[in-house]
């Protein structure tokens, strides 16, 4: 029932926090991602990953997926607030560990040593459906899409394996089955 | 091909079809063209303050007691800067006015040119919605929305930003669209099945109060009606916080005073007692529930409000009816009229143990207080001014501090749109300008400022303004030489180190007021205060009316803070042992 944002909750009870991942259609303008992300820094929420792009040219519609950690009451704070800014035409909601849900992250590895090392390290990544984008004598760029947690897993094996550099993207979901939402 | 217009000339025809009578604003380089236009419009009148933030005070004045949209105009860089006060004093209490804001051209954003500031990035946190408009040819389009923004859902500010190329350039000028819907973001969709559900609760009810807020005000002067009529039928009692007074009677018989950090007795001990409790438009402000975890432990919680995100966002609520008060409390009316006419007999034993108990808590007289022949109390003052002003229809506005309080709990409202006041943001410096905007659109009627000395020093300029418009606002200051909300905690908490709030070197408040060019009166002693306060009323001008206080008065009864609502100190012979303690103190 205590709310963190409350000058007078002086709460005794600790909530229990989930990950969920929130999806936004917003109008793709000037000022729209800054209204996003100042909503959640300014009422204290926390942002984990964030991918934006335009999914629809002709509406000009772009799509925010958004990472936060909350208690239930936040994320519910989160929704409505987001529903009120004038851009914002949906929201969705999704809990991290729901099946129904498909959720994917990018992440592209350099892997600078010798043959040998680079091909472990291709080995390694092969589970998440690994793509050589660039490939030199004593380099490679790897691409993989999996869950967080497994991204984050991968950059500390493939250290071992001449890991430079890591870009990675924040996550994108989508629903399974025949299922929409827009 | 239509007539082109400037962009000048298409903002004065926005705001011609949008029926604005007054705008509050000062000119500056990057508006000149909108001011250069001002000639041709005869219908729309410029009030020229002092200072921006006067302006927005002013609007916001203007709005709340005459519930249309407010409008400020201001130049770009430090024009919009100095708004930006009154854009968050505005989001905060829920007031409509729209901002228009000049800005250098459009070729010479983000060079930091002179008087340039990132406006609508400055003002995105404390606006419902901004537009930096880069093109004319949405420029009517955006000025339309802006109103609808601002005056839709839960009202709010708004800012368009102007570029000082787009008021020169030309186009078409485009009406309206009749109702374009704001991707849904007005909500009233609420239905009978919610009314149903809160009219079983009321029946079974043995402990109820209503808790109604400023959504009451903002929803027009029929939910007032609308809610007087259910405190009529059901014979609840009802308590109002800050911003909600005025909507019912503050003299009426079942009206428990305002509740919450300096609320009466009775109204916190019934919020904390009772077993069903209905919160009309009101949000839950920490000023007013006290303690979370001990809020009000034992009842069942109604939340009426317009806006969703209000709902479940301090205290979780049992049931939820989002949408306009006014429609929500007609339709509760209407079908408890169809279903039991006779509530109120029948409803009168089952809640009348309820009301012996209140009657019990009234007895304490939480108000009282100690009054003096030798020094005049503040809250003396404040109830000789009600007595003196109550047969007049007069408007209120505060400052914000002890005064403040003072006047919320001697002050009795009948009417709605009578009481502004700064209570979300809490600004000092609200009340002048303020009383400036009600004068403005109720040029006949009686404009008090409840002041205080410290507050009314950071807007006086504003007299000037009072003076050049020939507005006859009244401002009473309670001059007690200190900040006297800050040296009450001080007090209270800080082993009363009284730092920094005692102000040295104050003006001669008289002759202030007659180097503005009004009427200064000075009251030091409690035998001349009624003849003083009939001499600032009958004064057909601007007044500033020098009130001389006890200057270590408290402001009782009072919710330490990090307590609940039972926990009331009553007076200062109660303090010692209801002392603010552990993490009390680090609470605002």
């Amino acid at each position: 029932m205590a709310n963190p944002k409350s000058a007078y909750s002086v709460s005794t009870k600790k909530e229990k926090t989930d990950t969920h991942i929130i999806v936004v259609w917003v109008d793709n303008e000037a000022g729209v991602l800054a209204r996003v992300v100042g909503l959640f820094s300014g009422r204290g929420y926390n942002i984990e990953s964030l991918a934006v792009a335009e999914v629809d040219a002709k509406r000009n519609i772009s799509r925010i997926t958004i990472v936060t950690t909350g208690t239930p009451q936040v994320i519910d704070q989160i929704k409505l607030q987001l529903k009120k800014l004038v851009p914002v035409h949906k929201v969705a909601d999704f809990k991290r560990n729901d099946k129904s849900v498909i959720f994917k992250e990018m992440a592209l590895f350099k892997v600078v040593g010798n043959s040998s090392k680079i091909k472990k390290a291709i080995n390694a990544c092969k589970k998440y459906n690994a793509v050589i984008l660039d490939k030199t004598k004593k380099s490679n760029v790897i691409q993989i899409t999996a869950l967080r947690r497994e991204i984050d897993k991968m950059a500390k094996n493939l250290k071992k394996f001449g890991l430079v550099s890591i870009s990675r993207t924040g996550a994108v979901a989508m629903t399974r089955g025949d299922k929409i939402f827009n | 091909m239509s007539k082109l217009y400037s962009g000048a000339e298409i903002v004065f025809k926005c705001l011609e079809d949008q029926e604005v009578e007054y705008i509050f604003g000062y000119p500056g380089g990057a508006v000149l063209p909108i001011y250069d236009e001002l000639k041709n419009h005869s219908s729309i009148k410029h009030i020229l303050v002092r200072h921006e933030q006067g302006a927005g005070h002013a609007a916001e004045g203007y709005a709340r007691s005459s519930g249309k949209p407010g409008v400020v105009l201001v130049t770009s860089g430090p024009g919009a800067t100095n708004v930006v006060t009154a854009l968050t004093d505005a989001y905060m209490d829920s007031v409509p006015l729209v901002c228009i804001s000049g800005q250098v051209p459009t070729h010479l954003i983000g060079t930091d040119a002179f008087q340039e500031c990132d406006t609508t990035g400055i003002t995105r946190p404390c606006t419902k919605h901004n537009w930096l408009v880069k093109d004319i040819k949405d420029l009517s389009k955006t000025l339309h929305e802006a109103f609808k923004v601002a005056t839709t859902g839960r009202p709010g500010p708004v800012l368009v930003d102007i570029p000082k190329d787009i008021q020169f350039a030309k186009f078409n000028y485009s009406k309206q669209k009749i109702e374009k819907k704001l991707n849904g973001k007005v909500s009233n969709n609420f239905n009978q099945k919610e009314i149903d559900q809160l009219i079983d609760l009321m029946n079974q009810s043995r402990r109820p109060i209503i808790y109604s807020g400023g959504g009451v005000i903002n929803s027009g002067p029929e939910a007032s009606e609308a809610l007087r009529e259910l405190v009529e039928i059901t014979g609840f009692p009802i308590t109002s916080t800050l911003q909600g007074l005025g909507a019912y009677p503050g003299d009426d018989n079942q009206f428990l005073g305002m509740l919450g950090m300096h609320g009466t007795y009775e109204a916190n001990n019934a919020m904390h007692d009772c077993d069903l409790l209905i919160n009309i438009g009101a949000r839950f402000d920490d000023r007013i529930t006290g303690k979370i975890d001990e809020f009000s432990p034992k009842s069942k919680k109604v939340h009426i409000d317009i806006d969703p995100s209000s709902i479940n966002k301090i205290i979780k609520v049992d049931l939820a009816i989002v949408g306009d008060v006014k429609e929500i409390l007609k339709g509760t009316n209407k079908t408890l009229k169809k279903k039991n006419i006779d509530l109120k007999k029948s409803n009168k034993p089952k809640i009348s143990k309820w009301w012996e108990q209140i009657q019990k808590w009234r007895s304490k007289n939480s108000l009282h207080f100690k009054n003096s022949d030798e020094t005049i109390k503040p809250q003396h003052a404040v109830q000789r001014l009600y007595e003196l002003t109550k047969d007049k229809d007069t408007f209120i506005t505060t400052e914000v501090g002890q005064h403040q309080m003072w006047a919320a709990q001697h002050y009795k409202f009948n009417k709605p749109n009578r009481w502004m006041t700064s209570g979300g943001l809490g600004t000092m410096g609200y009340g002048l300008p303020a009383a400036v905007g009600v004068q403005i659109a109720h040029p006949k009627k009686l404009v008090i400022d409840i002041a205080g000395e410290a507050s009314v020093l950071m807007t006086m300029q504003e007299m000037s303004t009072a003076v050049q418009y020939s507005l006859p606002i009244k401002i009473f200051i309670l001059n007690n030489q200190y900040m006297g909300m800050v040296r009450q905690w001080q007090e209270l908490l800080h082993e009363k180190n009284y730092s920094e709030s005692y102000s040295e070197a104050l003006p001669d408040f008289i002759k202030l007021a007659e180097a503005y060019g009004c009427k200064g009166i000075l009251a030091e002693k409690p035998d001349e205060l009624d003849r003083k306060i009939n001499e600032m009323v009958e004064f057909d001008g601007p007044v500033i009316f020098d009130c001389r206080v006890d200057p270590n008065e408290n402001c009782f009864p009072m919710i330490p803070s990090g307590k609940p609502h039972n926990q009331m100190i009553l007076g200062p012979s109660e303090k010692e042992d209801n002392k603010i303690t552990g993490k009390g103190k680090t609470l605002v």
